[in-house]
């Protein structure tokens, strides 16, 4: 057994793509087609519109946050209830320590019950543990379900967004990834795609023999995992495979059936702006005596993945995300840049948050500091995260550990010594604002600082020459 | 120490608590289930039937209403007629027990299949708020018949509408006792929007949702 450990070396590990956010944003600024496919992104107008009729939403808002809370202060002993009621009910409860534990439990499962092919509902937290290759790699063929996952998962790629994994295709793309892996006359119309998925996934709905999904909450009351989906492959994938495994989170309880019935008003909402998802699915073990559907075996894989490290601490709020993905959809940054840049599997404000959480502050060290603290993502989320403030906390752990660089640290050092000396402040900054003044020019603009990439993507308004203490002086004397 | 135990124990830590749940937590726990507390909702009153066929309809659901369950036939007829769909039902049990024979549509009662076009069912109970309809899973009710075929037509007796999903599971509990396998809230035809953000009407479930209402 290895428990979770956070960071206990500075340096990062190999394999997280998350340390190269620069370069990946970088990228992605510059890719003109997904700059084409993020001007699709509307799901911020869809929620603006979608909270209208609720007008009571802040009210609920707060109550849907203390649900959240209860759930957290006393987390064991609503799991133990969760495990209790849904193992009376015949479903088989799994704890996953690490990523590779839920990897190993799977393939267990398949390979005792002589699965072959597996049908996926979205499963964010299976993108933790790279679950699809370690199937594929353990000889089990897999398809994803959800189309944009599937568009995704032909083009040999993550999810881009939580909800909306392909938002970074455009049409022409999905067209020319169907053409290929189908074998079909190419065609671009949204319609005539989605018809095609459609016909080309019912055989594996048809066809798969083991469902794997995510679970957006387990209600401990009932033994209950909860799906909420649009599409109806998170039903197919429950109903039609003989064997069905749920994955998710340690975090994911919810005491009883109206605790969900109050989360469920906010969550479609904060994510699309609809008043309810078109099909919310509450699954209670297996298939019962006499039941013409349902599979024969149900299990339920509850994850730590470095979770229980954020209980008790100043990160814990973080832990009442109900992946609604509104603070991505409100973002500057990532509407910007889109969700691959991020380089883990949770995009956007929330991404930033868990991401260095979850793997380690020192291989996400950009992630915390890519954001402009804007508190957009705090005012629309739906459990009240104060997402800024985590943001924040984030990067005063990474001056506290010396993660931050070198020329960083020392300019803070020079600066602190000065604000502590208030003649040498104002020495340095009335030499300062003179020579800005005159780096400014004629349009009153600093285009290159030395030594800072701040200025590479825009100027700084130059100082006017005289600094504020000097001119408050100045109008004391006149 | 296995990985169910060291999870717990790691959370306990970090919440201050000690070694193991105790008696009072556990009792603590229950209380919070046995009181059931509603979360907060919306205040606004309405009356159940027309919120209930608005809420439909802005989920895409087509709505039809009818006197007596004598009436469902020849309203179900109408309307494949009307859109052109087969005259051939997958449909639940106690659907098909009525008496169809004027109405020249051939209605199975038994489980959907990959094949088929129109699954006719009952429900368990409709939610006004959000125009909903839940559907539990039974050896009589089955859940392939709300979602292989692509046009679900689904009967709802007024006297089985709620006020919202609330009263919904209030409801069930006193009705059922427990939950069956699956219990599945339908508002309106499946979707997606997986291709640059465009609202596709019908992905992977039914293309169509008509709700034919009772009373």
């Amino acid at each position: 057994m290895s428990a979770p450990v956070s960071g206990t070396t500075n340096k990062p590990k190999e394999g997280y793509q998350s340390i190269h956010f620069k370069t990946r944003a970088h990228d992605r600024l510059n890719d003109a087609k997904v700059q084409r496919a993020m001007r699709n992104f509307n799901l911020a107008a869809a929620r603006t519109r979608g909270i209208v009729d609720l007008e009571n939403f802040e009210d609920i808002r707060t109550a849907a946050a203390a649900i959240r809370d209860r759930s957290l202060a006393h987390l064991d002993v609503w799991l133990e209830r969760f495990e209790r009621e849904a193992t009376r009910r015949g479903t088989v409860v799994h704890w996953a320590e690490s990523h590779d534990d839920i990897n190993r439990i799977v393939i267990e499962i398949a390979q005792r019950t002589g699965v072959r092919k597996v049908i996926k509902s979205k499963s964010m937290v299976s993108e933790e543990s790279h679950l699809n290759a370690a199937l594929e790699g353990a000889g089990l063929k897999v398809v994803e379900t959800d189309l944009g996952e599937y568009i995704v998962q032909l083009a040999g790629e993550t999810p881009s967004h939580i909800i909306a994994p392909a938002i970074h295709k455009t049409r022409d793309d999905v067209a020319d990834l169907f053409h290929d892996h189908h074998g079909t006359p190419r065609k671009t119309d949204p319609r005539e795609l989605t018809m095609e998925a459609r016909k080309f996934l019912r055989e594996h709905f048809l066809t798969g023999e083991m469902g794997i999904t995510g679970a957006n909450f387990l209600i401990a009351e009932t033994g209950s995992t909860l799906i909420v989906t649009n599409e109806g492959n998170g039903r197919m994938t429950t109903t039609m495979p003989r064997i069905h495994v749920a994955i998710t989170g340690i975090e994911k309880v919810l005491g009883t059936l109206e605790d969900a019935a109050c989360i469920l008003r906010l969550l479609t909402r904060s994510a699309t702006g609809q008043s309810i998802s078109n099909y919310l699915t509450f699954n209670t073990g297996p298939k019962r005596d006499g039941d013409a559907d349902g599979p024969e075996e149900m299990h339920v894989i509850i994850v730590d993945g470095g979770r229980s490290r954020l209980l008790g601490t100043d990160m814990q709020e973080a832990l009442r995300c109900i992946r609604c993905g509104a603070c991505m959809n409100h973002c500057p940054v990532y509407q910007n840049i889109g969700g691959h840049a991020y380089g883990w599997v949770y995009p956007g404000p929330i991404g930033s948050v868990l991401t260095p959480n979850y793997i380690g502050i020192e291989n996400a060290i950009d992630l915390p500091n890519a954001a402009t603290l804007c508190n957009q993502c705090g005012v629309v989320c739906p459990v009240k995260i104060p997402l800024p403030d985590l943001m924040r906390k984030l990067r005063e752990k990474q001056v506290d550990r010396g993660l931050r660089p070198w020329q960083e640290r020392v300019g803070l050092k020079v600066w602190a010594w000065m604000a502590k000396r208030p003649a040498a402040y104002a020495l340095f900054t009335r030499i300062a604002a003179r020579i800005g003044r005159r780096m400014g020019g004629a349009q009153g603009l600093i285009h290159k600082l030395p030594g800072n990439g701040w200025t590479e993507g825009r100027d700084i308004a130059a100082p006017e020459g005289k600094t504020f203490r000097e001119l408050y002086a100045q109008r004391r004397r006149s | 120490m296995s990985a169910r135990d060291s999870i717990l124990a790691r959370i306990r830590t970090a919440r201050g608590a000690g070694a193991a749940a105790t008696e009072a937590e556990r009792a603590a726990v229950e209380a919070r289930i046995a009181a059931r507390t509603p979360g907060t909702r919306q205040a606004v009153a309405f009356e159940l039937v027309p919120r209930f066929i608005e809420q439909c309809e802005r989920m895409a659901s087509t709505v039809d209403r009818v006197a007596t369950d004598a009436d469902v036939p020849a309203a179900v007829a109408r309307y494949l007629q009307d859109k052109d769909l087969p005259r051939q039902a997958a449909a639940w049990p106690a659907i098909a027990a009525l008496d169809w024979t004027a109405t020249g549509v051939q209605v199975e009662g038994r489980p959907a299949r990959g094949d088929d076009l129109v699954g006719i069912t009952g429900v368990h109970l409709a939610v006004a708020e959000t125009g909903t309809l839940m559907l539990l899973s039974s050896p009589t009710t089955h859940a392939t018949t709300s979602l292989l075929p692509e046009t679900h037509i689904a009967i709802v007796p007024t006297a089985r509408i709620v006020r919202a999903m609330e009263e919904a599971w209030v409801q069930t509990r006193s009705e059922l006792g427990e939950l069956p396998r699956a219990v599945n809230f339908v508002s309106g035809p499946s979707r997606t929007a997986d291709i640059e953000g465009i609202l596709q009407i019908g992905a992977h479930g039914p293309f169509r949702v008509h709700v034919i209402v009772v009373g």
